[in-house]
């Protein structure tokens, strides 16, 4: 129990893995952990929702409508759809097939922009604005912030585009790509939640 | 481990500090992302807001040393005591921790940096200018003033018409990024980076109890953050989260809060019970005694904590059942504080305690820690909260915990962990009398108070009558505090005196086992010229000499060795066993985390003046800011 002696040190050489145990890498674990942290927001704000809606004696409130379904679920599926691509473009840079990267990840980004106009579409077409009573703030606040993961996962697939157009993506380097596909199917995923609760939910009475 | 062979120490490498060293002057001090720089001024930034909030504390205690006394008006001591408990919860106790965690946990797991060296500095750029942000509060006379939980409608915009409670909502929804992001860092860190052969059961219970710690904050932040924000959106934009005439509902705010608040309590309370089981057995001259049941408590603890927020909100009128549920569940956690409370007992009992002043600190956290339990026990009974809830009974439980509880395990750890950090030993003789003036004035402030609680003296209240039996025990009280503060005095004058005088710390000053005192003192930059190679649980007291890894010819092994501290990089590895995997470029000082985290205040400080423009140009970079990062994510 005393200080190491200076004199010598004792050196081992630690055995390198075998080619299977690689595990994940530094940046999907660091994503991984924020997803956990954005998810519990939004079951925070579906909580509130669904606290609200037991501490109302109507909801949505006398003279609110339930949300319209029709265009809304047209646009889900627009939205879960945009996984798709997403998963043959991983598939493809996996195998080093550029091609498949660079298509997958456009196709992915024009859904998931067509999912974001419509949403604004469906802002400037709402009968509330989000001041004028409970219903009307969780509704647009919890959309609200989808929509801007939906514009941030957005941002991200253009910087990961840039990447793969420039090249600097290879079949056995494509972190920021595994990074943004974790991403995106967050977003896609946390939308199942949000549209069942605030766009099915209502018309359950 | 295929095989280790002995040779001769090589010369001290000083082209390494060359490699490794920050910027000079300036822009170095902006730009450092070095994990060691950042929890040196994370510890040293949260003793300055320690220092400002316990001076407010004096300040209240002399306004209530006798009987309707007019040192602060009203108004003045709202603000007080809202500056107050937010400035100790959000401003030092959360963020000391985090900053012993910077310090400590890289060196204690045997690697060079943190998994994401400028996220680190961002999160604590992000710190400091909430800090800043919240106390410039004052220089528009606005102080918050709707008590450190800000219950609604108190805070809503029809009763607290001014600036103040925008000040308290933005400034905790803004430093909540700084912990979140924080704690992944430290849950990425231990997992991919451990020396190798570092397995979970091989980790140093702080190491555990950080990560538990990091688990929490990732899960109870957002509840608080939401707390705030919804509450600022009904502030500043007029939503009606928590207004009832629309719908709204003030007790969804209680719920907010507390979902985060009750497991806020033990992400204080995990790391400062981690550290207490690094210091007891180094100066009780033994391991820790039932090492898995410490850590299994501390899991368990993270878990239970997040059913049991309910027990601040006893006296809402909730239906029985649910009363009853979190009642029981508040009773269960003691089970697992308890389980440590007796494998430190255990752990002297069976060894040689040594009496120095990080040991006293320890002991006398023992004693207010087990008081304060007891009277959470005591609240956890409904019949006992409804009669003692918002009187000074809970002042006394919540500072016994998170003064005594917190505060003392801190002190423990700087009189510990200083002479590594600074190269310079403390004063015993210093730390013992600092000790003793912080324990007596500790309970003499502390405990009456539980007294005056029982006499019906409620908590908040700026003065009282004479004749209602208080004057006496509240005089006691502010005594006490004052030489609570005293004592703190003392540890702040040691550390000065330390600093320009100590004598010079050897490398491992109290023989303890961990792999932070294989390094000098003060560590080197790079922490580790090679990586040490862990076969036990205490690689300092069982392996000697400390064996360290050599550079490998692959990716993987490369970077243990002095090569890999050459090449500026750190080993990745993986599993539980620790297994190398690859190798991990450790990023160039960079001014960006500053200039990102300044945004980010501007985006806020936008949203305090209602300014749009500023809003939108503090958010635009803040995109800016997301996308450069994934641009630079390292493909390999």
């Amino acid at each position: 129990m005393t200080a190491t002696s200076p004199q010598t040190i004792q050196t081992v050489i630690v055995a390198p893995p075998s080619a299977r145990s690689r595990g994940r890498s530094v940046g999907w674990w660091g994503i991984v952990v924020v997803i956990a942290t954005e998810g519990t927001i939004f079951l925070g704000l579906l909580s509130t929702y669904f606290f609200l809606r037991a501490s109302s004696p109507r909801w949505p409130p006398a003279g609110v409508a339930a949300p319209e379904l029709p265009l809304i679920s047209v646009f889900t599926v627009v939205l879960l759809a945009s996984s798709l691509p997403i998963f043959w473009a991983e598939a493809g840079i996996a195998r080093g097939q550029q091609g498949r990267l660079r298509a997958g990840l456009l196709v992915s980004f024009l859904l998931g922009a067509a999912f974001l106009g419509n949403q604004i579409y469906e802002y400037n077409h709402l009968e509330f604005g989000w001041t004028d009573h409970a219903y009307a703030s969780i509704f647009w606040t919890t959309t609200g912030l989808h929509g801007l993961h939906v514009l941030g996962g957005l941002l991200i697939s253009l910087v990961v585009q840039a990447k793969a157009w420039s090249g600097k993506l290879s079949a056995e380097h494509h972190e920021s790509m595994q990074v943004f596909s974790l991403y995106w199917h967050f977003v896609d995923a946390v939308w199942i939640f949000v549209f069942s609760s605030l766009y099915l939910s209502p018309h359950l009475q | 481990m295929a095989t280790t062979e002995v040779r001769p120490a090589a010369e001290e490498p000083e082209h390494l500090e060359e490699i490794w060293e920050d910027d000079p002057g300036v822009p170095g001090f902006f730009s450092t992302i070095d994990h060691k720089r950042i929890g040196k001024r994370y510890i040293y930034t949260c003793f300055v807001f320690f220092a400002v909030g316990g001076i407010m504390a004096l300040v209240m205690r002399l306004q209530l040393a006798g009987s309707e006394h007019t040192v602060l008006s009203p108004s003045a001591y709202n603000e007080l005591f809202t500056v107050h408990g937010t400035t100790m919860i959000f401003l030092f106790n959360t963020p000391v921790l985090a900053g012993f965690g910077n310090y400590l946990l890289p060196m204690m797991i045997g690697t060079r940096d943190m998994a994401f060296p400028r996220l680190n500095a961002f999160s604590y750029w992000i710190f400091v200018l909430a800090g800043i942000f919240f106390y410039s509060s004052f220089l528009v006379d606005s102080a918050p003033d709707g008590g450190w939980f800000a219950y609604t409608p108190l805070t809503d915009k029809a009763y607290s018409a001014g600036l103040n409670l925008d000040f308290w909502g933005l400034g905790v929804a803004f430093v909540g990024i700084s912990t979140t992001v924080g704690a992944v860092n430290f849950i990425v860190t231990t997992f991919k980076m451990r020396a190798p052969g570092m397995s979970l059961n091989r980790l140093p219970i702080y190491v555990w109890s950080m990560l538990v710690f990091s688990f929490m904050v990732i899960f109870a932040v957002p509840a608080v953050t939401l707390a705030a924000g919804l509450l600022e959106l009904d502030r500043l934009f007029g939503t009606a989260f928590f207004v009832p005439k629309a719908g709204g509902s003030t007790l969804l705010y209680q719920h907010l809060f507390w979902f985060w608040g009750h497991p806020e309590v033990y992400i204080l309370f995990v790391p400062a019970a981690g550290m207490i089981s690094m210091i007891i057995p180094v100066f009780s001259r033994r391991p820790l005694a039932g090492y898995l049941w410490v850590a299994a408590s501390l899991v368990a603890i993270g878990f239970i904590s997040f059913g049991v927020w309910v027990h601040h909100m006893f006296a809402t009128g909730m239906p029985a059942l649910a009363l009853s549920f979190f009642a029981a569940v508040s009773l269960i956690i003691a089970i697992p504080s308890g389980v440590q409370f007796f494998a430190w007992i255990a752990t002297m009992w069976h060894g040689t305690v040594r009496f120095t002043t990080p040991m006293l600190f320890a002991l006398g956290f023992l004693l207010v820690f087990l008081l304060g339990g007891i009277t959470g026990v005591m609240v956890a009974v409904l019949p006992f909260d409804w009669q003692a809830t918002d009187s000074y009974f809970i002042v006394a439980h919540l500072h016994y915990v998170l003064n005594g509880a917190v505060v003392f395990p801190i002190f423990a750890a700087l009189y510990f962990w200083l002479p590594k950090i600074t190269g310079r030993m403390l004063n015993e003789r210093l730390g013992h009398t600092s000790f003793w003036t912080m324990f007596i004035g500790f309970n003499l402030a502390f405990f009456p108070m539980h007294i005056l609680g029982f006499l019906g003296m409620p908590r908040r209240i700026y003065t009282y009558s004479s004749g209602l039996g208080w004057d006496a025990l509240n005089l006691v009280v502010t005594l006490g505090s004052f030489a609570f503060g005293l004592g703190v005095l003392l540890t702040i004058i040691n550390m000065a005196v330390s600093h320009f005088r100590g004598a010079r710390a050897p490398d491992n000053p109290w023989e303890a086992d961990t792999l932070e005192w294989a390094t000098s003192s003060p560590p080197p930059d790079y922490n580790f010229e090679a990586v040490p190679v862990v076969a036990s649980r205490h690689p300092l007291w069982d392996q000697q000499p400390l064996p360290v890894a050599d550079s490998g010819p692959d990716d993987a092994t490369r970077a243990f060795g002095p090569a890999g501290a050459h090449e500026h990089t750190t080993p990745i590895t993986g599993g539980l066993r620790a297994a190398p995997e690859t190798t991990m470029r450790i990023p160039e000082p960079t001014i960006l985390p500053f200039v990102f985290a300044a945004g980010l205040a501007v985006f806020v400080v936008g949203l305090l003046a209602q300014a749009l423009v500023v809003g939108v140009a503090g958010l635009a970079l803040g995109m800016v800011g997301l996308a450069w990062w994934v641009w630079r994510i390292g493909e390999h």
